[in-house]
C-alpha cells in the first residue's frame, strides 16, 4: 500500500495526529519559553546559580527521552498516560538550550554598550528591555529554534504515554511491522521539523539587529 | 571663585572590594565651575576612569563625598543623578541596534520627553556636532569612527546635562581625526560653558582642552593647576609625562 493511498483513506486520523503533535510541540515549547527566557535572564543577575541551574538541565537533557516518559508515569500530577505526561517531558528537553541560549546571548552583549547604559541612566528593567534582549534576541531565538526541532522528534515518542501525535502510526508501524505506516508517521514529524526549522531560521534574521 | 561648583569632589577614596584591598583612588579632591574642564591625565591604571565612575556612581565611593550641584551624589537615585550628568566613552558605547536619531535621543526618551520634543533636539545636537543630519537614520556601525564619537558626544549633550564626564573620547581615533575632533571639541567647550571632567592619558589632548589639568598617579592626584603651572611644575611625574610628549 503506497503512502499516499493510505492518506486518501486516513485523512481525517492523519490531519488529527498532525494536529495533536503540532499541539503538543507549541504547547511545550511557550511553557518551556516562558520558564527558560526568565530562567536565562536571571542566571546573567546571580552568576552564582550559572553552574548549578545549567548542571540541571544538562542532566534532564542527557536522559533518553524513552525513559523520562517512563519515569514520568507513576509520578503525582504531572506524570500518568496522556498529554499532561508528555508535554512536561518535552518541556524539560526545551528547557536547555532556551535558558543556555538566553544566557550566552545576554552575557555575550558588550560590557562597554551595558556600561553605556548605565551611565546614561538605564535602570536595570530599562537596559534589559531595550538593550541587552533585543542585541540577544537572535541568539534566544537560535535556542527555541533548537528547543522546536528537538521537540517534533521527541514529540513522536508522546505516543507511548497515550499522548497521540504522529508517533501513534510510528508505534502501530513498528508493532505491525508495517513500513507504510512508520513513513506515514516518520515523513511528516521529519517535514514538521524543517517547517519549523526554517520558520525560526526566518525570524532569526528579521530580529537580528544588523 | 564666584559661581557654585557645578561638581565638587572632596576625599574621594575607592577600594576594590575584595581580599586584597586595592586602594584604586586615595584622597582625590576637586572642583569644577561652570565652563571648566577638568581633565585628569595619568598612565593606564592611575586611577582616572575610576574616578569618573565614583562621580556617577557607577561605582561607590569607599569613603568621601561628590556633590553635583551642591547636591550630594550619595543621596540621589543613581538613575536620575546618571541622567543628569553627560557620559562619553570610547566609540564602542554606542548602542549598535540603535539608529543615530535614537542613540542620541536616548536620556530624553529616559526622561519622557514627547517624541515631537526629541526629534528637533536630535537634528539641533547632530548640526551641534557638525554631523549631517542625513546620518540620523543609520547604524552606529555605517559610520566611521570619528563620526560614531561626535555621536557619542551628541548622544551626552542631549538633556542638556550642566556636567560632562569623558572618558578618552577620542582614544580610539586616528591622529587627524582625533586632531579635528579635539579642535572641534575646543570650540564646543567655549559656547557651552559646561562642567567637564575629561579623562585622557594623552598629555597633548591634556594641553589642548584642559583650563586646569589633575594629573593622576597610583590614585592620588599629585598635580593640579592650569596647563601651564603644568608646564612649568617641578614634580618628577609632570616633568615624565611631558618629556614623553616632547
Amino acid at each position: 500500500m503506497s503512502l499516499l493511498s493510505f492518506y486518501a483513506r486516513h485523512t481525517g486520523e492523519a490531519l488529527g495526529l498532525l494536529g495533536q503533535h503540532l499541539l503538543l510541540v507549541s504547547i511545550s515549547t511557550a511553557v518551556a519559553v516562558a520558564i527558560g527566557v526568565p530562567v536565562g535572564i536571571l542566571l546573567t543577575r546571580r552568576p552564582a546559580w550559572r553552574g548549578p541551574v545549567l548542571g540541571i538541565a544538562n542532566v534532564f537533557q542527557t536522559i533518553p527521552s524513552l525513559a523520562l516518559f517512563g519515569i514520568l508515569i507513576p509520578l503525582p500530577f504531572i506524570g500518568g498516560i496522556g498529554a499532561r505526561t508528555a508535554i512536561v517531558a518535552l518541556i524539560v528537553y526545551a528547557l536547555l538550550p532556551i535558558i543556555r541560549n538566553t544566557y550566552t546571548g545576554i552575557a555575550g552583549v558588550d560590557p562597554a554598550v551595558r556600561e553605556a547604559g548605565r551611565g546614561m541612566g538605564m535602570t536595570d528593567g530599562e537596559l534589559l528591555r531595550r538593550v541587552e534582549v533585543p542585541l540577544a534576541a537572535s541568539v534566544i531565538l537560535a535556542g527555541i529554534r533548537v528547543a522546536t526541532v528537538i521537540g517534533v522528534g521527541v514529540a513522536t515518542i508522546a505516543a507511548a504515554v497515550g499522548a497521540g501525535g504522529l508517533g501513534v502510526y510510528i508505534f502501530r508501524g513498528v508493532a505491525t511491522v508495517d513500513d507504510t505506516l512508520i513513513l506515514a508517521g516518520a515523513l511528516p514529524a521529519a517535514l514538521l521539523a524543517l517547517a519549523a526549522d526554517m520558520l525560526f531560521g526566518v525570524l532569526e534574521r528579521r530580529v537580528a539587529w544588523r | 571663585m564666584t559661581t557654585r561648583p557645578v561638581l565638587e569632589v572632596q576625599g574621594l577614596n575607592y577600594v576594590l572590594p575584595g581580599p586584597e584591598n586595592r586602594v584604586l583612588v586615595r584622597d582625590v579632591s576637586f572642583t569644577v565651575g561652570p565652563g571648566e574642564t577638568v581633565v585628569l591625565l595619568g598612565r593606564s591604571g592611575s586611577g582616572k576612569t575610576t574616578t569618573l565612575k565614583l562621580i556617577n556612581r557607577l561605582l561607590e565611593p569607599t569613603a568621601g563625598t561628590v556633590l553635583v550641584a551642591g547636591r550630594p551624589a550619595r543621596d540621589m537615585d543613581p538613575t536620575i543623578l546618571r541622567r543628569g550628568i553627560g557620559y562619553v566613552i570610547q566609540e564602542v558605547g554606542l548602542f549598535p541596534h540603535y539608529t543615530v536619531a535614537r542613540n542620541v535621543g536616548l536620556v530624553p526618551d529616559l526622561l519622557g520627553w514627547p517624541a515631537e520634543r526629541i526629534g528637533p533636539r536630535v537634528e539641533e545636537l547632530l548640526r551641534l556636532v557638525s554631523l549631517d543630519p542625513v546620518h540620523a537614520d543609520r547604524r552606529p556601525h555605517e559610520l566611521s569612527g570619528g563620526q560614531r564619537q561626535r555621536v557619542g558626544v551628541a548622544r551626552a549633550l542631549a538633556a542638556d546635562p550642566p556636567l560632562l564626564l569623558l572618558d578618552e573620547p577620542f582614544g580610539a581615533l586616528d591622529p587627524i581625526t582625533r586632531s579635528e575632533l579635539q579642535r572641534e571639541f575646543g570650540a564646543l567647550q567655549r559656547r557651552l560653558g559646561k562642567a567637564m571632567v575629561f579623562v585622557t592619558h594623552d598629555v597633548r589632548e591634556a594641553l589642548r582642552l584642559g583650563t586646569r589639568i589633575g594629573l593622576m598617579r597610583e590614585g592620588r592626584l599629585v598635580f593640579l593647576g592650569t596647563p601651564e603651572e603644568f608646564q612649568r611644575s617641578e614634580d618628577p611625574e609632570c616633568r615624565a609625562f611631558q618629556e614623553a610628549a616632547a
